[in-house]
């Protein structure tokens, strides 16, 4: 364990030593931020209409559903963008400055070295919903949101960073162009991210499969607080997916280096 | 300490390394030798666990390479040709990382990145960014994260390429330095470090191990005869005949016309006080003797001879256009001890 943290903290503070730390977290405040508000704006519009049309009886709108959860999804927009931004460079830029060769003869085994830099990643991808829950912290100055859905929610976005991240991480390693790794990882995430809408005008097997093997479907349950097996299974496979075909890649990469 | 028995690697149908098989004894220094593409960066690779060799076995302080890799890694300090460096960390930073992953327990690390520091006297960089120091300074906070886990044996490939000339004292300074505690394994393709650092060469060329002894009798092995230069002012027929008369000179060729003198080279058996009675038969018979040099084979010429076919044709084209080969009578004398060699 000392090993794998050992490598996810070098590779934490290499975010914060180079641009990319700041630039993702600049991006993520500002579009978030702007989601935040809007959302905010529009419940608060919304809500001073329902209550002069239907007096002090009508019941006060749920302030986790109409704020809270249309911005967390939207969230995982702006994640296919940044993603690849985080995952790009992990094994790419060790490979073309051949410091890879310090970490492949180190006496670390292969998943030492995967879980490290998919656990760095990660934690930088916690330091952006750690700026999100401050956006949303502001609610409960004035009012009282269900934290508990927001908690589980949060946990969704995690599993759901931490999948694309895996990924990530596997296509980094197989080429030495951060460019390369950058534009695949973007490219297959956004597959993933529009594979079910093939349902909405389908209802075969194929696109149920589609549906299934799509990566935003399966936080709807957790933005609404709700932990599926289902759900919490695909993460975690995706995950150990990632994180195995990495393992793969590394050792073809000895192979033929 | 380091086996290699017949390793073969191949890159498809590329051969980078043919059925090696050599030893390594505990406190030598052992230079690997030869061009660039013959294998070197390969054999270091397959000893440090980076690549799996296609066939054969290789150890490192008794333990296999392919069995158990992370012992093997943990007796190993490597220094890629490019140093495994990260710009980005202090040079402090970047060897307590190094020394985490190579496993130093957490309370030595200090200590020992202090140790390091000092061996290879990078201290006054140690607050530094790795990618604003100079190639000098990479190369020994590189020979610095081979060292920091105290390994029996060192790989070290290419340690001083790209370097000035005084860098390069300095890095084959620390290298010698070295020697005793640690068994190292060099690679170079720049002869002189061999000769100044090394108690044994192995020549590898195309993948393909052609030599292995110490310098002295490589040098010995491939001299067998003895050539010298004489720059003599007198009457050419008589000099000749007086040097052919010395019982062991077998051979006496005109060298070259210079200041209405000519430079004879003579062709002997090795024999220790030759100079010395040539020099007096000069002197006594009255001639002038206005230098008097020694052709012996270079590590420059064995390489030569060892590695390429190539340098023997060149040596044949060399010799055909004699009157420009006087403008350079360096290169045309090379060229000719390496002829005379193989008669």
């Amino acid at each position: 364990m000392r090993k794998i943290w050992t490598i996810a903290m070098r590779e934490f503070k290499v975010y914060f030593t180079s641009p990319i730390a700041y630039i993702v977290l600049a991006m993520f405040a500002v579009v978030f931020g702007y989601f935040f508000t809007s959302g905010l704006a529009f419940f608060m519009d919304y809500s001073a209409s329902v209550q002069a049309q239907g007096g002090a009886g009508a019941p006060p709108l749920n302030v986790n559903q109409f704020v809270i959860e249309p911005s967390l999804g939207n969230m995982s927009i702006v994640l296919l963008f940044l993603v690849p931004m985080i995952t790009m460079r992990l094994f790419a830029e060790e490979q073309r400055s051949g410091t890879i060769e310090l970490l492949l003869t180190s006496p670390l085994q292969d998943y030492h070295i995967i879980c490290g830099k998919w656990l760095g990643a990660l934690l930088l991808y916690a330091c952006l919903l750690l700026v999100a829950v401050l956006n949303i912290s502001v609610l409960f100055l004035y009012t009282t949101p269900d934290w508990k859905p927001l908690l589980v929610s949060l946990l969704g976005l995690l599993l759901m960073g931490g999948s694309m991240i895996a990924i990530g991480t596997f296509l980094s390693t197989l080429t030495r162009n951060q460019i390369v790794a950058g534009a695949l990882t973007f490219g297959v995430l956004l597959l993933l991210w529009v594979l079910n809408w093939i349902s909405s005008y389908e209802t075969s097997t194929f696109s149920r499969l589609c549906e299934y093997l799509a990566i935003s479907p399966h936080f709807e349950q957790f933005s609404k607080g709700v932990i599926e097996l289902k759900d919490l299974l695909y993460y975690v496979s995706a995950i150990s997916l990632g994180l195995f075909l990495s393992k793969r890649s590394l050792e073809a990469l000895r192979w033929k280096a | 300490m380091i086996q290699v028995e017949g390793v073969t690697k191949r890159y498809g149908p590329k051969t980078a390394v043919s059925n090696i098989s050599f030893e390594v004894e505990r406190g030598e220094i052992v230079g690997f030798l030869g061009p660039n593409g013959a294998g070197k960066t390969t054999t270091m690779r397959i000893l440090t666990g980076f690549l799996p060799p296609t066939q054969g076995t290789a150890s490192v302080a008794g333990f296999d390479v392919g069995k158990s890799p992370i012992e093997v890694k943990r007796r190993i300090g490597y220094l890629p040709e490019a140093p495994p460096l990260y710009p980005e960390m202090e040079v402090g930073d970047y060897l307590r990382f190094v020394a985490a992953i190579k496993r130093i327990p957490k309370k030595e690390i200090p200590r020992r990145v202090d140790a390091v520091l000092e061996r290879t006297a990078t201290g006054a960089v140690r607050d530094l960014l790795v990618g604003k120091l100079s190639k000098g300074y990479r190369q020994r906070v590189g020979l610095a994260q081979a060292l920091i886990h105290g390994p029996e044996v060192l790989v070290l490939d290419e340690p001083t390429s790209g370097l000035d000339p005084k860098q390069i004292i300095e890095v084959r300074g620390l290298i010698r330095s070295l020697a005793g505690e640690h068994t190292i394994l060099l690679s170079t393709h720049i002869l002189p470090e061999v000769a100044g650092t090394c108690g044994r060469v192995i020549i590898i060329n195309e993948g393909r191990i052609e030599a292995s002894d110490t310098p002295e009798n490589l040098t010995a092995q491939l001299q067998g005869a003895n050539s010298l230069l004489l720059d003599i002012d007198g009457p050419a027929e008589e000099v000749r005949e007086r040097l052919e008369l010395d019982l062991a000179v077998r051979k006496v060729v005109e060298h070259e016309a210079r200041n209405g003198r000519t430079v004879w080279r003579v062709e002997a058996d090795k024999d220790d006080n030759l100079t010395r009675r040539l020099a007096e038969a000069v002197v006594t018979s009255g001639w002038g003797l206005y230098g008097m040099r020694s052709l012996g084979l270079s590590l420059e010429d064995i390489f030569l001879k060892l590695t390429s076919d190539e340098s023997a044709a060149v040596q044949a084209e060399e010799e055909i256009p004699e009157p420009v080969a006087e403008s350079d009578p360096s290169a045309d004398e090379g060229s000719e001890s390496g002829e005379g060699e193989d008669e």
